[in-house]
Formats: structure tokens, sequence, C-alpha cells
């Protein structure tokens, strides 16, 4: 980059927008093959059983339906494998294609019909008769240990990491601190369903789905390998994506059990979930019970934290494997000093929808967990909870800090950050003072308020690597190549800057194309706040490679020197003042096909950025309703490449955030039937429930391991919204500690309530 | 229940003849029928509101009327806003305040925005938060949508 940026830093309009405002979108019912058979999946009924029988003789007989499967028929797919953390003694968890012996959770797929259409498939999965012998099942991962099978236990694995001396500092404590915390079971929920589309080409020999989402390459390489083919003749393709979250492109049995159809059939095969199926068979995250020690000195300075927690993973160990339990154990610590530090997480199985990454994965949970902690402890030491923060902060000169524990096969390296300057900005935003004397004021008067406060580091831009191709076609057109994906995020018009800046183009005259497995032979997708960290450095290497590749040969056809030569707005102009100039077009017409780079960035670290929310509420003692009055959001990313895409991401999370702390769950009964299958019962926020915000973007603390100092941005919105939440209703209560669990729904304020009444009164 | 009737939908101005099963729903008949797949599905129990059409003039979740009952009446999509190329005022708004991210929620928003402003064009910041908070979103945390259709709202008033 020659120039200053022009676009880098800047709230553009997205490029992505145009279709999607017009309905030209292509998500994944949008696709249609000719002569495709539509497939629906039966599925369990019951939480726990042996499965007597499978009759789809009945279903047969309808017009319209062409045939069904059950386990017996793929006895050759082996279960699919981890993406992540894949631990080996996990792998006798995997969840088959098709439920074989037993059925695990009300949801588990047993067969599939294959019919012409949506309303015949789903008439003919009706009639397919399961017979189930029904078994005890386990639905608390913390209770005493339940059966996987007549061998194995619910308890799939346990997670343990730690440094220093836990025990000897518990012995020279001058106080422990120790609370029982529970996070509830829920999940991303993207507005489209999952779906999946899988057709083979015989005259190419290719396998190909469309439908792809998240991570097509990792998803490409795992199915050519469980269907045994080559990989180069399996193709994955991206269309639009209604949102991921964590949830939405893992592999699941259903995208197996397309592609394996299509091969088996010659025909396109079509999936297309519904909302029941979405909310008791995709993943579900976050459900989490902790029992949590601190070790404290007199002052309230953490000595050590000894953190044991039950993972409730659900019926199998799906494609994230240990990654949840691991991330909550080893992001605990968050932006405090904690000189010594042991977890211990039971990775334990229960008969419900299994599990994987939502969203801040681990740091919802252990931010919760970690926030009231140090709440805890400022009330245990008479201090009030910004002081408790202060004293236990990272100084600003002890960072880059390693942690001294691993995650996601890195070690955790604070990178940069002022933590405390970072409080200090929230604080003077929210008048934090006058805001104390004023809720003050308004609980003498009677009414329920208080204001909550929660401090957070987050990772993001996971590595190992990103490759970027940028070419300039001899139309003029440039296109970037990569092997992320877009979830909604707005990946091309975050890419599409950098390379603008760096090449010396408008942003508006480049087309990002990512998901594509045919067009970049790897990548690692969109996952972990990654894709702008890792894919934004490796556009701009590649870009800085194409542009050294343009000036060279402009500066032969031009009879000029390179450094006489610079791009600016698709033109290559000369530098010392006027003379000749020709735009980019030209030189691309000039040398067909020669104006491409590739180049690659590899990074064995994560970044952290880092952030402080403050929360105030009202409590309403007549109907337990919980009001969101003010809610403030301070973010440090290192750089942001567009504040308002940003900032969209901030406040997008922080709606999951409130839906988690308040009102999202995922029930069962004791039979283990679920509860929550419509948006009457799973209950997301609306425009009602979610206040204005106010977001303060910062950008102190560039990250040292990229040159743009970029860090993700796309979980700090959602990462403490409990912990505020929860910190500020037991402000509004006065009651220290309140706040046990989440989501704090109606039922169990009341309960907080009628306790509150009673101690008044004692 | 599989035998079909020949019904007309009128889609945007154009009329669709088509055949359908009494059990059809009107989104399912919007998007295979008539090919406008701008017209998402997100839930077909009527509560997330991405299926919103209007239908002469009213919102209406189109997974939960069939098309049957549809048969003759004016139906518009998300397709029918932009005119000549040119984007309906309440499209741009969503461009301009970043209203949307995954796009997915997008149609249903905008025509029920579109089809309140229409009907009620002075109603109040109150009012049209109650009417927002008859859809879903899962990706924009709603305030950038708030922002976006009050200053369409603004806009259209003017016109």
């Amino acid at each position: 980059m020659t120039s200053p940026a022009k676009f880098i830093g800047r709230s553009v309009p997205r490029l992505e927008d145009r279709p999607l405002l017009t309905g030209q979108g292509r998500f994944a019912a949008d696709i249609d093959f000719p002569g495709q058979w539509i497939m629906r999946v039966v599925r369990s009924p019951v939480a726990h059983g042996e499965i007597k029988s499978i009759d789809t003789r009945e279903a047969l007989k309808l017009p319209g339906v062409h045939t069904a499967w059950t386990a017996a028929d793929i006895a050759h797919i082996p279960p699919i494998g981890f993406r992540l953390t894949g631990l080996k003694q996990l792998e006798a968890y995997r969840q088959p294609v098709l439920a074989q012996r037993y059925v695990r959770y009300v949801g588990e797929p047993v067969a599939v019909v294959f019919a012409d259409n949506q309303y015949v498939a789903e008439d003919a999965a009706d009639l397919v008769e399961v017979s189930i012998e029904p078994r005890e099942p386990t639905l608390h991962a913390s209770a005493d240990l339940g059966v996987f099978d007549h061998e194995l236990t619910s308890e799939a694995g346990v997670v343990e990491k730690a440094y220093g001396d836990v025990d000897a500092a518990f012995a020279a404590a001058h106080a422990v601190v120790a609370l029982d915390l529970s996070i509830g079971r829920h999940t991303g929920v993207p507005l489209e369903t999952r779906g999946a589309i899988a057709r083979y080409d015989a005259e190419r020999d290719v396998l190909e789905m469309h439908g792809a989402a998240k991570v097509p390459h990792w998803n490409r390489d795992t199915l050519a390998q469980m269907l045994d083919r080559a990989t180069e003749s399996v193709q994955l393709y991206e269309g639009h994506v209604g949102g991921g979250f964590g949830i939405r492109g893992e592999l699941y049995p259903e995208d197996v059990l397309v592609c394996a159809a299509a091969l088996a059939f010659k025909r396109p095969i079509k999936w297309i979930e519904d909302r029941r199926e979405h909310l008791i068979a995709a993943n579900h995250s976050r459900q989490q019970h902790h029992r949590i020690r601190a070790a404290i000195d007199a002052q309230g300075h953490i000595l050590a934290i000894d953190n044991e927690f039950f993972h409730d993973n659900g019926a199998y160990m799906r494609t994230h494997a240990a990654t949840v339990p691991d991330l909550a154990a080893a992001m605990l610590p968050g932006p405090y000093r904690v000189p010594a530090y042991r977890a211990k997480g039971h990775i334990r199985l229960t008969n419900k929808t299994p599990c994987g990454t939502y969203r801040a994965p681990g740091r919802y949970e252990s931010t919760f967990v970690r926030e009231r902690l140090i709440d805890a402890i400022a009330d245990k030491v008479g201090v009030d909870k910004v002081e408790i923060r202060r004293r236990n902060l990272l100084p600003k000169n002890a960072l880059p800090y390693a942690l001294g524990l691993d995650t996601l096969g890195t070690h955790i390296v604070y990178d940069s950050g002022d933590y405390t300057l970072l409080l200090d900005k929230a604080l003077s935003a929210a008048s934090w003072d006058e805001l104390q004397s004023d809720l003050k004021k308004r609980r003498a008067a009677g009414e329920l308020v208080g204001a909550g406060i929660a401090m957070f580091v987050e990772k993001s831009g996971l590595g190992p690597f990103d490759t970027v191709r940028v070419e300039i076609k001899p139309d003029g057109a440039i296109e970037v190549v990569t092997g992320v994906a877009s979830i909604g995020q707005g990946v091309e018009t975050a890419i599409a800057q950098i390379c603008a800046d760096t090449l010396g183009v408008d942003y508006k005259t480049i087309a990002v194309t990512h998901g594509q497995t045919d067009r970049i032979a790897r990548g690692m997708g969109a996952f972990a706040s990654r894709v702008t960290v890792m894919c934004g450095e490796a556009t701009r290497l590649a870009a800085t490679k194409l542009r050294k590749e343009v000036l060279r040969a402009a500066a032969e056809l031009m009879q000029t020197g390179v450094e006489a030569l610079d791009i600016v707005d698709g033109e290559i102009v000369r530098t010392g003042g006027p003379g000749p100039s020709m735009p980019l077009a030209e030189l691309a017409r000039a040398l067909p096909h020669a104006l491409s780079a590739e180049d690659t960035f590899e990074s064995s670290h994560m970044v952290y950025p880092y952030g402080v929310h403050i929360a105030v509420v009202r409590v309403d003692a007549e109907t337990s309703g919980i009001a969101i009055e003010r809610y403030m959001m301070a973010y440090d990313i290192g750089k942001a490449v567009n504040p308002k895409l940003v900032e969209g991401q901030i406040a997008g999370g922080f709606a999951q955030g409130v839906g988690g702390a308040l009102y999202e769950e995922f029930l069962y009964d004791d039979s283990g039937e679920p509860l929550s299958v419509t948006f009457a019962d799973y209950l997301m926020p609306t425009a009602r429930e979610i206040p204005e915000t106010s977001i303060i973007l910062s950008e102190d603390a560039p990250s040292p391991l990229n040159p743009l100092g970029l860090k993700g941005a796309g979980e700090g919105g959602v990462n403490p919204v409990g912990a505020a939440i929860a910190s500020a209703i037991d402000d509004a209560l006065q009651r220290p500690g309140a706040v046990t669990q989440l989501p704090v729904t109606p039922q169990r304020l009341k309960r907080l309530l009628a306790g509150r009444r009673q101690s008044s009164t004692t | 229940m599989t035998e079909k009737t020949p019904i007309t939908l009128t889609v945007n101005g154009r009329n669709y003849t088509i055949a359908v099963e009494p059990r059809r729903t009107l989104a399912d008949a919007i998007r295979e029928d008539c090919g406008l797949t701008g017209t998402h599905i997100g839930c077909e129990h009527g509560v997330c509101g991405a299926c919103t059409v209007l239908v002469d003039g009213e919102p209406v979740r189109s997974c939960l009327m069939f098309a049957a009952q549809a048969d003759g009446k004016q139906i518009r999509t998300v397709e029918g806003l932009a005119k000549d190329g040119e984007l309906h005022v309440m499209q741009q708004a969503f461009m301009d305040h970043h209203g949307l991210q995954c796009g997915f929620c997008t149609p249903g928003f905008l025509m029920l925005a579109v089809g309140v402003l229409e009907r009620e064009p002075d109603i109040s910041d109150e009012d049209l938060l109650d009417v927002l908070s008859s859809n879903l979103c899962r990706c924009t945390g709603y305030q950038n949508i708030v922002k976006a259709v009050r200053a369409a709202a603004k806009e259209m008033r003017g016109q």
C-alpha cells in the first residue's frame, strides 16, 4: 500500500446486499435440479431405547415414493469424524449416520425415505413404523453416571488443564469463595434451517453437494473419505447462507445421506430441514454446570481458581468433539491475574440432542462463571465490583501474556491489550458514578433497578493458514478467491476493502469468491472469528504480490521504471506528475491470464480481543419480567476494517446473549421428550426485547501478529451478556450472588423474589 | 388430499395459473409453482415471519395460508419492490442502515414494513416497534432494522 487507506477503516456499504434485498439470494432451499428426489428423515420418537424393527412397507406403497433406507442399507458408511479437539477416547461415542441398535435422543435419524416431492415424502415418513423398546434415559450431566451402551458409561472423557500450585494456594488463602452455577441449553438457531442437495455427474465422475456452509473444504475431504472417493471427485458449493453461529455448516448425518443417496440412485437428492427438526436435530450447545472455588487474600486478590464442571454434550460426540469444554476450561481465567489454576471438565453424554459450538463457545459459559465469581469475591471482601476488577486485572505491561494453557492446538498468549484503559472508557461512557447514585435513589423509591458489569477476553483468528488468489481477468474484472466461507457476516465486503487498498482500486470492482471447493485447493472456512484476520492478511499478501507484478509488467509496456508508477483508482499512473496512464483493464487485456497472484498467511497463535459490557436492568416485582434499560459494550479489536459491520456483529451477538440470559432454553420432560420444538416454546428475542445499545469500538491494542493489527469481531457481542445481566439483576435485588443459573426466566426470578421477601422479613 | 385444483395467483401483477393440492401452502406455491424464491420459509408455523407477503395489501404469513385461499387475490412479494432496477425506499434504507446480515429474514421484514406503512403511514414509533416484533431476525439484533424502517417511514411520508 503506497497510498493512504481509502477503504480499510471505513463503513462502506456492503457488496452483498443487493441480491439479498431484491429476492435474488440463492439459499439451499432455492436450489433445484431436474429429476430430483426429496429426502425425508424418519426420527426417533424415543429418547433412549433399543430398535426392535423398522417397517417401511406401507410407506413404499404410497404413489410417488421411490425407496427407503435404514442403517442396514448404509452399513459401509462410518460415523462422522472429529474436526477439532478430537481426542481418541471420544471416538467410541460418535454418531452413526442412521441409528443402528440403539436410539439415544428424540430426533435421531433412524430411516430416510425418498419421494417425488416434500408433501409425499412427509406422508411416507409418517407411515414408517419404528418399534423401539425404551430404556431409562440419562438427562442430567452432573448426576450419577448413566450408560452409553453395555460397556461404556455416560462420561465420554475429562478435560483437564492446570498450572501453578492450586492446593498450596488454597491452603494459604485468607478466604475461599465457592459457587455452584449453571448455564442453560441453547443454540444458534439460524433463520435458515439446514439443507443439502447432492447430485452425481457420471460423465465427470464428480459428486456435488450444494448448500454447503462454514467449512466446505473439511466437509469435502471428510465426505470423500467416508464415501471412499478421491478427494477431487467430491466438490462442495456454498450459496447464500442464512446465518451460521457455529451450528450451521458442520457435517451432519443428513449431509452424508444425500451424498450417499445421489451416488446410489444416480439422482439429485434434496433435503431441507423443517424447524421442528432443526430444534431437535441440529447441534445444541452451552449446557454446563460449574462448581467453582477461588482462593483469595484479604484484599480480594485471586490466589487460585479451581474449576470443576460438567458439560452436557447430549447423545453423541459430533464434529466438535471436546472443543466446547476445552475452550470453557482454557478461557475461564479471562483478563485477570490468576496465579494458579486447575480445571476439570467432565464431558457427559445425556439422552438429548448432541452438542457443538455456538457463538463464543465455552466463553459465554466461562465468562458467566468467572464474572459471578469476581462479583462474589467483591462481596466477600466488601469492595465494589469495579474496584475488585481493578485489583485483579492484568496490567498493560504484563502483555503479551502467556496464560500457561493450550486450546485448539495453540498456546494461549494474550497478544496485546490494555484492560484497565478499556474499563475506564466504558465506565466513563456509562457515567458509572452518576448511574450508581441515580439507581440508589430509584431503589430508595421502591424500584428494583440495578447495574452490572462484566469483562472478558475473546479469542479469534485461528490458523493454521489461509490461502488467497487475486486475479485480474482479461475483461478487467478483479476476483479474490478464498477458501473461507460466508455465513452472512459481510466477508465479501471486508475482504474487498483490504484488497482494494492494497491493489489501488475501488472495492466495488472486486468480486470475492468463497466456499467453492473446485475454485481453490484448500481452505479453512469460517469459524472462531477467523475470517477477517486470516483471510484478510492472506488477501493483503496476495494483493501485494499482484501489485508488484502489475507494476513490473506496466513498467515494461510504458517504458519506465517500476518506482515511477503507482496504481490509483484502477489506473496505472506516473507518480512524478502528469504523463500517459493506463487502466488496469487495458494491461489485463494485453496480458491475458498473466495477472494473478496467490499467497498464504500462516499463524500458529490466535489473537485476543477484549471487552467490557455494562447492563442496567429493571425487575418487575409483579410479573417477574426483566427489562434491559441500558446496555453498553466496549470492545477492542485492534483495527476495524469496516466499523459498521463490526458494530453489526456486536449488536447481533448481544441479542443472542440476551436470549441465553433471559429467554432461550431447550427443556425436556422426565422421559427425555423435548419440550422446545417450535418458536412458540423456544423463545428468541424480538425487536421488543432488545433495547438500543451503545457500542464503543476501541482500537488501542492492534494485534502484533498481523501487519494490519486485526482481531476478530464475531463473538464479543455475545460473550459476557449472561454475566453482565446476572450482575445487574443481583444489584436490582440488592442480593449479591442471587443469580446462579441462566436463563433467568420469570419462573426462576419469581423464586428469587420470593426469597428476597423472606430475607427482608427475617 | 392429493387431487389438484386449478387456481390463479396474481403475483406482482402477473398471473400464474397453477394446479395445487388443497393442502399446498401459499409459501410453497409462490416458491415452487411461481418460481419466486425470494419469499423464504423459516419455521412453517407462523412465528418467524420470514415468509411474509402482502395479500390484497395485508401482510400475511404465507406458510399459514393455503394457496387455494389466495386464488384471485393480489399478492406482492419482495421481487416486486424494486422498479426498473431502482430499489424501493425500504430496500435502500435497509442497505443504508446495515439492516441485514445473512439476508434470510430480510424479505419478510421488508414486506411487513412496506405493508404496514402503506396502510398506516403515520404509525407511531412505539406501534411500529410492536409491528416489527412480529418477525424474527437472528443476525442483526434488530436495532438497525428498526432504524431502517423508521428512516424509510419518514421518506415514505414525505413522498
